[in-house]
């Protein structure tokens, strides 16, 4: 299939079972609901080395948050509900409220939740006593004492199944196209509601695959897909003209949104220079979904 | 279709009518529902002697006339809806743990005392006692909301231990008092010795207001759970206006004979001006 006068190779992209949540951090003004989203979303790549994947959803308006104030949306992914649950404990009590006029609120919808884990039930005890509870709308909210006056977080945050790493490999003739490809594919797929990209500005150059010749590390380069082993690696993939290959990673709260993601990814990124769009996986023998890109396009 | 009961002769003295209530009568014909029981001072008596009823009970119940003497409608009510179109007697939704109640009159006293869920809406004023215990009692209401449009009396929120009470007009003495937590709004007014005995919970005003000199003065902030609070009531029509949401609020924590936990919110006085 050629798509743009790019090859699209007639693969797929295997994602896996994930447990996702979405946070909904306000502060006074823009800067610091994004300074809180964004300590909230470092470090939080992969679940291989950091327990979590997590990213900016979206930017919302002050009239769309629940205080009125402007307001960043997260989402974060895990691989069960308590994993979830003790990455939302971490991250809002060392991210969210350590950063000046934040409040921090449950933004899953009621009708795709799950189940929740508590949050702002456990980060209550930092206020050591000074803590206080509102209930409003059948919603319980704590107010902790800080030093710029309280720190709001809700009491409990859903937490619902989603989709874990979907991806798309855009395989280039060099470095600068490949790139510019990939940043067109990733501001293509901001655009949907209920992903992130986890990634650096959404782009990772170092995909994985299982395992490894050391048997301590679980993960390792992907050889199929780095230009400098082409001559050495048996399970090289690219072609000759092929010397840059950088990956899209994309969990969603559901598999609509990330093939959607996908689709547009892969629209954008068929420009000059890219060779071949491609999707990493692992013969279809770990994850539960199967994201082929010729069904996509077709829109099958 | 809801169940329509139409004041016909109205009561000389109190009619006892906790029956009604919604679930009570689903299901029930208008002729079931007139031989449902009340009491008319110390007598024995049945619904269709005060009312005339149209309908069928399917959740919803409509009151039409004044029902000033009619005590304790929707006591212990779990759920569905009533409407009264008038003004409403002592004892409204007592106890209630679910449902809604409108009135689009006046209240009378001890509106929705110990009530545990649900909400009430009075779009005129209510009287003494609002969300309060009984008298002897040691707990308030311990969930729902009772929000009025108008005034309220004294005692408002005795003993209260959770819920949202708001009031769009002024409130009178003890308001709060022997609070325990929950929330009282009180976009008028607030009268003396508010917060009385209070060990936690918060008292919030858009007036300033004469405190006891047992509460210390602590900071002026703006409170983000204030927010959401004022938003929900400006929801539900009270004239909360922009000044109050994005105001900045005096906190004075008391009762210091209760340890000072809880607070009295005042709006800074040039926020207030400028509303």
């Amino acid at each position: 299939m050629l798509l743009n006068g790019v090859a699209v190779e007639d693969t797929f992209a295997e994602a896996f079972a994930m447990w996702g949540a979405r946070v909904m951090i306000t502060a006074e003004n823009d800067k610091w609901a994004m300074a809180a989203a964004r300590a909230m979303t470092g470090f939080a790549t992969s679940v291989i080395g950091c327990k979590c994947e997590a990213g900016i959803e979206r930017i919302v308006p002050a009239g769309q948050t629940p205080d009125g104030r402007p307001g960043v949306s997260v989402l974060l992914f895990a691989t069960s509900a308590e994993s979830v649950g003790k990455r939302l404990v971490e991250r809002v009590g060392q991210c969210v409220m350590t950063c000046p006029t934040t409040a921090c609120y449950n933004a899953l919808p009621a009708e795709t939740t799950a189940t929740t884990v508590v949050v702002g039930g456990l980060l209550r005890y930092f206020g050591d006593g000074f803590q206080a509870a509102k209930l409003l709308d059948g919603r319980r909210f704590w107010r902790v004492p800080a030093m710029d006056g309280e720190f709001l977080v809700e009491e409990r945050f859903g937490v619902q199944p989603a989709i874990g790493g979907g991806n798309l490999l855009i395989l280039g003739e060099d470095s600068a196209p490949t790139l510019a490809a990939t940043e067109a594919a990733v501001e293509a797929m901001r655009a949907v509601p209920g992903v992130i990209l986890p990634f650096p500005d959404g782009v990772v150059r170092c995909g994985s695959k299982v395992g490894s010749r050391y048997k301590t590390v679980i993960a390792s380069t992907n050889d199929a897909y780095c230009p400098t082993l082409r001559a050495v690696s048996s399970a090289t993939r690219l072609g000759e003209d092929v010397n840059c290959v950088l990956e899209i990673v994309i969990d969603g709260l559901d598999l609509s949104s990330v093939e959607e993601a996908m689709r547009r990814g892969m629209k954008a990124a068929a420009r000059p220079g890219v060779r071949q769009i491609s999707a990493g996986n692992y013969g279809g023998n770990l994850g539960q979904y199967k994201i082929g890109l010729h069904g996509l396009m077709n829109g099958t | 279709m809801s169940l329509t009961l139409t004041m016909r002769s109205a009561p000389e003295v109190p009619l006892e009518a906790e029956v009604l209530s919604p679930e009570r009568f689903e299901g029930m014909s208008a002729a079931q529902a007139a031989e449902a029981a009340v009491l008319y001072g110390n007598r024995r008596a049945q619904l269709g002697d005060f009312f005339s009823i149209e309908g069928k009970g399917d959740g919803e119940l409509r009151l039409v006339g004044d029902c000033t003497r009619v005590k304790r409608i929707g006591a212990a009510m779990t759920r569905g809806r009533i409407v009264i179109e008038g003004d409403v007697g002592m004892h409204l939704g007592a106890g209630m743990s679910g449902g809604t109640i409108t009135v689009q009159g006046d209240a009378a006293d001890s509106v929705g005392h110990e009530m545990l869920g649900g909400q009430i809406v009075v779009k005129g004023n209510a009287g003494h006692l609002v969300g309060s215990t009984i008298r002897g009692g040691r707990v308030g209401i311990r969930g729902g909301e009772i929000i009025v449009h108008g005034n309220v009396g004294n005692e408002t929120g005795t003993g209260m231990r959770r819920g949202l009470i708001a009031v769009g007009g002024n409130a009178g003495d003890f308001t709060g008092a022997n609070m325990l937590a929950g929330t009282i709004v009180v976009l008028g007014q607030l009268g003396w010795r508010s917060g009385a005995g209070m060990k936690r919970g918060s008292i919030v005003s858009t007036q300033p207001a004469e405190l006891l000199p047992t509460f210390r003065y602590a900071c002026t902030y703006r409170p983000v759970m204030l927010r959401l609070v004022l938003a929900h009531l400006r929801e539900q029509g009270l004239p909360v206006t922009d000044a109050h949401v994005l105001g900045r609020y005096r906190r004075w924590s008391g009762d210091a004979v209760e340890d000072s936990r809880g607070e009295i919110l005042l709006l800074e006085q040039s926020e207030r001006a400028a509303a």
